[in-house]
């Protein structure tokens, strides 16, 4: 019984702030709240209104577009990277630090930069165009191109993503990529037959964590398109995200049931992006370790 | 010539082909990456007339270096930044005290369900906290923490499951033997933790204690819902403020924003390594 009581906190910490909460916020999901008046029981009302509001499924189909689009972007680009810097090149540990020092930067502090490149008057990106005799571009006040900034931006947020795979390569045995160029293994051949075999574990790791943090994108897109009003969203409520809507329905309009009903729908969608990740993952390779 | 020397020659002038790409493909994204952080830097030392000029100067002719200071008085700079790294200490603090135990639990101990209770609690890391955060911010409320540090540091002192992953599989490294021979001796499962684990662990405990800081330091939106008080701010809400003020002072939040980022440059720069090994350890988990 004495690792139990070592274990208690996490006992502790899974009842009161995970179990608990998750019941409780069913239980709101189905009443109308807005912590003034007690909760009132309302049956699926609150369901059957998300079905009808417009927000949120703009919101819903924003955050899909990040999960189906940027999200595959962000992984291939940053796998390549990290490919290439497995290449003994040297001052490794120099590129290392650059491309991972935008990961670890606080978010809103970073994103205040690229707020000021994309500007539309005033910002580098344009300047740029206009050097090229290109007419500019509304980065962020395009509905068009909006989404395709942020993901633009988000690249440069993954740095910590080329470190994880590029840690994953250098495990790669070299003995094996040996064998396989004696075998007269090209290098594309050696890439996809071997190299990512090989480091499929840790690839199948980072779509787990970045659907699931895909899913609660907030910061970066909140800061971007934030209004002195206090509201976000951007121009036609084209960068309104899953989590911002959530955030504004419960704490700028404090309705508490409505917002725990979006809550159990994000936790049903992301519950079910895992199991079918986790289903599908015949691909991932498992060597025997010994 | 025989055909072998001549493979050996094509096979030289491949790889130097692959490797003149893959170094002129790094150095230019390497060039990419760097740009933003050389364009803030650069935008702050830039005039209030500076910033607006079309095209931008590269580099300001006559570099405002008292942007610095005046952008920490604009915003209350330095209290911000305290408030940041209380919030983040204290969350260092109880997430090595509580991980270190449970991972002890979990690693060390042998016990009837261990296995499949970590599964379950392990499976927490998957909970998109947006489910929780509901009900967690009205029990704070009825507690009176809305408005106080404790909704943003208190849980954290009840684990953390990905940390304890990864404080479990170094322990699971270490021989067994040794805690045996700790038992004969007669320590308890404490001592053991306390004299024989402990030092052991301690690269393992640096990177847990690095990621949490950063990680605290860098959040926006438990802040953002939490600290209802102007005066309890983090940095990353007082940045915040430069945009809600008219007439935003562009050159001023490029200056806050990078003093904001200078603790996570410096730290990364004393620490390289443990933030390597660290990113090592948690792809591992795959």
């Amino acid at each position: 019984m004495i690792g139990l009581l070592f274990i208690s906190p996490a006992i502790i910490g899974f009842i009161l702030f995970n179990i608990g909460p998750i019941a409780q916020s069913l239980q709101y999901s189905f009443t109308r709240y807005n912590i003034l008046q007690p909760p009132r029981y309302i049956g699926l009302n609150n369901y059957i209104n998300l079905l009808d509001d417009r927000v949120f499924k703009i919101g819903l189909s924003n955050t899909l577009y990040m999960v189906a689009i940027g999200l595959p972007i962000h992984l291939i680009f940053n796998l390549l990277m990290a490919l290439l810097l497995n290449t003994r090149i040297r001052g490794l540990s120099l590129y290392r630090s650059i491309f991972y020092i935008p990961s670890i930067t606080p978010v809103v502090a970073s994103t205040i930069v690229w707020l000021w490149i994309f500007n539309g008057q005033f910002g580098i990106l344009n300047e740029f165009l206009k050097a090229l005799g290109l007419p500019p571009i509304g980065w962020l006040t395009d509905p068009a191109w909006v989404k395709p900034s942020l993901i633009f931006m988000g690249a440069w947020f993954g740095g910590n993503t080329i470190l994880i795979y590029l840690a994953g390569l250098q495990d790669v045995p070299a003995d094996l990529l040996e064998s396989a160029e004696l075998d007269g293994a090209n290098a594309i051949q050696k890439t996809f037959k071997i190299t990512l075999p090989m480091i499929s574990p840790v690839i199948f790791y980072t779509i787990i964590i970045n659907v699931i943090g895909y899913f609660q994108y907030f910061t970066e897109a909140w800061v971007m398109t934030a209004t002195r009003e206090g509201g976000a969203g951007g121009v036609a409520n084209s960068a309104m995200f899953y989590s911002m809507y959530l955030y504004q329905t419960a704490f700028q309009q404090f309705k508490m049931g409505y917002a725990s009903a979006q809550a159990w729908i994000l936790f049903m969608i992301v519950l079910l992006a895992t199991v079918i990740l986790f289903k599908t993952a015949g691909w991932v390779y498992y060597h025997a370790e010994d | 010539m025989t055909t072998a020397i001549r493979w050996q020659e094509n096979r030289i002038v491949r790889e130097r082909i692959q490797k003149t790409i893959a170094y002129s493909v790094v150095i230019a994204m390497a060039i990419a990456y760097i740009f933003p952080l050389y364009w803030l830097v650069v935008t702050a030392l830039k005039t209030d007339v500076e910033i607006f000029q079309q095209p931008p100067p590269i580099f300001p002719p006559d570099p405002q270096w008292m942007n610095f200071h005046a952008s920490t008085t604009y915003i209350p700079f330095w209290r911000y930044m305290w408030n940041t790294v209380a919030i983040s200490g204290l969350t260092v603090l109880g997430t090595v005290l509580s991980c270190t135990f449970i991972a002890y639990g979990f690693a060390r101990v042998q016990w009837p369900g261990r296995n499949i209770v970590f599964l379950i609690y392990l499976s927490t890391i998957m909970l998109p906290s947006q489910v929780t955060l509901i009900p967690l911010y009205l029990i704070f409320r009825q507690l009176g923490w809305v408005g106080t540090f404790l909704p943003l540091v208190a849980p954290h002192f009840f684990g953390s499951a990905l940390y304890v992953f990864l404080l479990r599989q170094f322990l699971l490294t270490i021989p067994q033997e040794l805690s045996d021979a700790a038992r004969i001796d007669g320590a308890s499962e404490l001592g053991i933790l306390w004299h024989v684990m402990i030092p052991l662990m301690r690269p393992a405990l640096a990177v847990v204690a690095l990621f949490t800081f950063v990680q605290t330091y860098r959040d926006f939106l438990g802040p953002l819902i939490y600290l209802t008080d102007q005066q309890d701010w983090t940095i990353s809400l007082g940045l915040k403020l430069f945009q809600n003020m008219y007439g935003a002072q562009w050159q001023l939040m490029m200056a806050a924003s990078t003093l904001a980022m200078l603790p996570t440059i410096v730290l990364f720069f004393f620490t390289q390594k443990t933030f390597v090994r660290g990113i090592a350890l948690t792809g591992l988990k795959g």
